[in-house]
């Protein structure tokens, strides 16, 4: 096992260079050592093993900035292993971990866990980010420069917005201070009230209480605002409407120091998929309006959203088979991340290049991440997989703990034929 | 000879001219000889009512008047807020008023609120000095630190001194960037960016939020007190954090010329803005100077508004 793999007869695909061609691809070790057209003339690589990829793509494994486990704390829902599993089956190589589990990561003695664990049980790389406030309370900054060196990639309060508008201030000074990554949730909490859905007609009708798309739109202004007082390294988590979307693109124009990223469930689902009480269905931010639904995927192509992220968020019956208002929110979304991007290639007309950029270069540049791009010396974390496949989504065959996945019976495209980490082949479809 | 300094109150260093505050770093000269004679005792203030008035707490700053004080033969009287009428619902300006009614001739006021000495200084007919009000200034302060690093560098004039840690809350910090800058040193800021003031960068000094980049090829490296009391609202995350990327031990010193000194202007917080294995570091540490000089620049202060007194003999 010298660790020289050839993929040969391949269509590669590498949104960074915009490169989609015939070609092939070597990895030597953990690396991918050559890439292109013509890396293999006469179509006989020496002395390396070889994978015939039969014309199927060839791109870098995903990298989702967005994933949520269980461990530690709550691991019959997900553990760092089966988080890992999933991600593999659907062609994910490298995740960035949301700090909410029990203990919080809010120390660095947790991420060094986080990070020696993931070693230890899990085959993609994840990367722990660390709470923006100690316990998420939102009322206290967490130490930011300790936190940065223990290795946490990023700063968020994951699926809370900080309430006050001076502790988010100084938090977001800091951060500057050390050039520390912030991933925000903006959701006004005061005005989001007690709400459930998005607010419209379908939530009245339901008779759940609504969460209207300004309370989005509110906090990103307010953060945007607090930006330009700081500038800090600023991504929001989630945009799910108009609204908050023309606040970032503006925010953008600006020059501000503003990312944003969108759920694949916000790009392919819409409030009516809730449908009678569906409780799978329950995400914050909520799903919006078939309006907003289009807005997201206007601002993929357009740009404005730089990644899609899974938002997997591994959630047990005794959490979710509750009435609606009483359920958890959260979806998984790691084994359909894929096939959510490629629905904009097949139904949006984005090429194949395009639609795969919001979930390789784009997040790994965000993350200041060396994957997400064939090129050599770039790590060998690959994807292959038939961009075609018709495939009915089926929790029960998915490799997560948790089976909460609003795309239930859904219709799609796209199949994982081969997943690899730093060389090594992680997944297989059978 | 009272041209240099003709002001009846020292309540900040901004207005003053460089001669003024050379003539006063002299005068201080002057009176670190007599402090360190056995016969201390002048008669510069003899007849002179002194009154301390100190609004928050301070053991070294009002020590340090009081025995200036006495050293120079005045009555001197300790108020602090905690036996004052303020407690009862006076305000400040009452507070003022009655005390001048009393016929102090100089009266040291250190309050929380920046401008409140000034206030006080308007209402009354005796000399004021500011001995720190809020985070505006501390003037005594500032002339003590010039003359600690006059006497030991030889000189200020090009040397470079950074000023780390709690720029926001320090009135120390204000007062030396305006003195040093003054003299013709080259001061520097160093705070994370929480700590540090908006348009820190118009004060004349450099500003820096690492550490490192802050301290080198530093001449003087004077470390601000971390103010907790003044800090709501987080800040900073925790102690530890701010002692590993703002505090001072003998790695980051060593980022500093060789042989800087350390500068503190107490009381310290061991472990969280200076390693103690510095702060008591003879070679390097002015820590203890500092106080020295301290009672020197105060009786220079109160001599030197003494001149501009009513009623003052005239001395060569």
């Amino acid at each position: 096992m010298s660790g020289r793999t050839a993929f040969v007869n391949a269509r590669l695909i590498d949104p960074d260079t915009g490169l989609d061609a015939k070609g092939g691809l070597l990895v030597e070790g953990e690396t991918i050592a050559d890439v292109g057209p013509r890396v293999f003339n006469d179509g006989k690589p020496a002395n390396a093993a070889v994978i015939d990829c039969n014309g199927q793509v060839l791109a870098p494994g995903l990298v989702d900035m967005r994933v949520f486990t269980g461990e530690p704390g709550a691991e019959h829902r997900e553990t760092l292993a089966s988080a890992s599993e999933s991600a593999a089956a659907g062609g994910v190589t490298s995740f960035a971990m949301m700090p909410v589990t029990d203990p919080v990561i809010d120390d660095a003695a947790l991420v060094d866990f986080i990070t020696r664990r993931a070693a230890a049980t899990a085959r993609v790389r994840i990367y722990p980010t660390a709470a923006l406030t100690k316990g998420l309370k939102g009322a206290q900054m967490s130490e930011i420069g300790l936190l940065s060196e223990a290795g946490a990639i990023a700063f968020t309060d994951a699926d809370r917005t900080v309430a006050s508008s001076l502790i988010m201030r100084r938090c977001l000074a800091y951060a500057a201070n050390f050039d520390a990554l912030v991933i925000t949730h903006a959701e006004e909490p005061s005005l989001a009230g007690a709400g459930q859905i998005n607010e419209g007609a379908f939530a009245a009708r339901m008779g759940l209480g609504g969460i209207p798309t300004a309370a989005e739109a509110i906090a990103v202004e307010r953060d945007i605002r607090l930006l330009e007082l700081t500038r800090a390294r600023y991504h929001l988590g989630q945009v799910s409407c108009a609204a908050a979307l023309d606040v970032v693109a503006e925010a953008k124009q600006r020059g501000l120091p503003v990312t944003c990223a969108v759920a694949g469930h916000h790009l392919a689902l819409n409030e009516n998929d809730i449908g009678e009480y569906k409780t799978f269905a329950k995400v914050s931010p909520p799903l919006r309006s078939e309006e907003d639904r289009q807005a997201m995927v206007e601002g993929v192509r357009a740009g404005v959203i730089d990644a899609i992220v899974s938002s997997h968020d591994p959630q047990a019956p005794e959490t979710k088979r509750l009435p609606f208002a009483q359920a958890a929110y959260g979806a998984v979304g790691l084994e359909t991340l894929l096939s959510v991007a490629l629905s904009l290639h097949h139904d949006a007309g984005l090429s194949l290049v395009d639609a795969l950029r919001r979930v390789t270069i784009d997040p790994a540049k965000i993350l200041r991440l060396p994957q997400g791009r064939l090129a050599k010396g770039a790590p060998a974390d690959l994807v292959l997989f038939d961009p075609a496949a018709p495939r009915k989504i089926d929790p029960v065959e998915f490799r997560s703990h948790s089976k909460n996945s609003p795309f239930d019976g859904r219709l799609m495209h796209g199949r994982v034929l081969r997943t690899v980490v730093a060389g090594q082949t992680i997944f297989q479809a059978a | 000879m009272t041209g240099l300094f003709a002001r009846q109150h020292l309540l900040a260093i901004a207005p003053l001219q460089r001669q003024e505050i050379e003539f006063l770093l002299d005068l201080g000269d002057e009176y670190v000889d007599v402090n360190r004679q056995i016969q201390k005792k002048k008669d510069t203030l003899r007849g002179r009512t002194l009154i301390n008035l100190f609004f928050e707490p301070s053991t070294r700053t009002q020590s340090s008047f009081e025995l200036a004080g006495k050293r120079l033969g005045a009555d001197v009287m300790n108020m602090s807020v905690t036996q004052s009428s303020v407690r009862k619902g006076e305000t400040l300006i009452d507070t003022a008023t009655t005390l001048n009614a009393m016929r102090p001739d100089i009266i040291v006021i250190r309050h929380q609120d920046s401008g409140a000495v000034a206030l006080l200084a308007d209402k009354v007919s005796c000399s004021v000095i500011n001995a720190g009000d809020g985070a505006h200034e501390h003037p005594t302060q500032a002339l003590l630190d010039a003359l600690t690093i006059r006497r030991r560098m030889n000189r200020i004039e090009g040397l470079t001194v950074a000023i780390c840690g709690d720029v926001l809350h320090s009135r120390v910090a204000r007062s030396n960037v305006h003195l040093l800058t003054k003299l013709g040193a080259r001061v520097r800021l160093v705070a994370p960016r929480t700590l540090m003031p908006i348009g820190a960068n118009t004060w004349g000094a450099e500003v820096f939020t690492d550490m490192r980049e802050g301290l080198k090829g530093a001449d003087i490296v004077m470390m601000l007190r971390l103010q907790m009391e003044r800090m709501t609202g987080s800040f900073l995350p925790s102690t530890r954090e701010y002692f590993r990327f703002y505090g001072l031990d003998a790695t980051t010193l060593a980022l500093a010329k060789p042989g800087a000194l350390v500068m503190h202007p107490g009381p310290m917080n061991r472990g969280v803005e200076i390693d103690s294995a510095i702060a008591d570091d003879v070679e390097r540490s002015l820590i203890h100077e500092q106080v020295e000089m301290g009672v020197a620049i105060r009786m220079a202060v109160l001599d030197a508004l003494s001149r501009q007194l009513p009623n003052a003999e005239r001395r060569s």
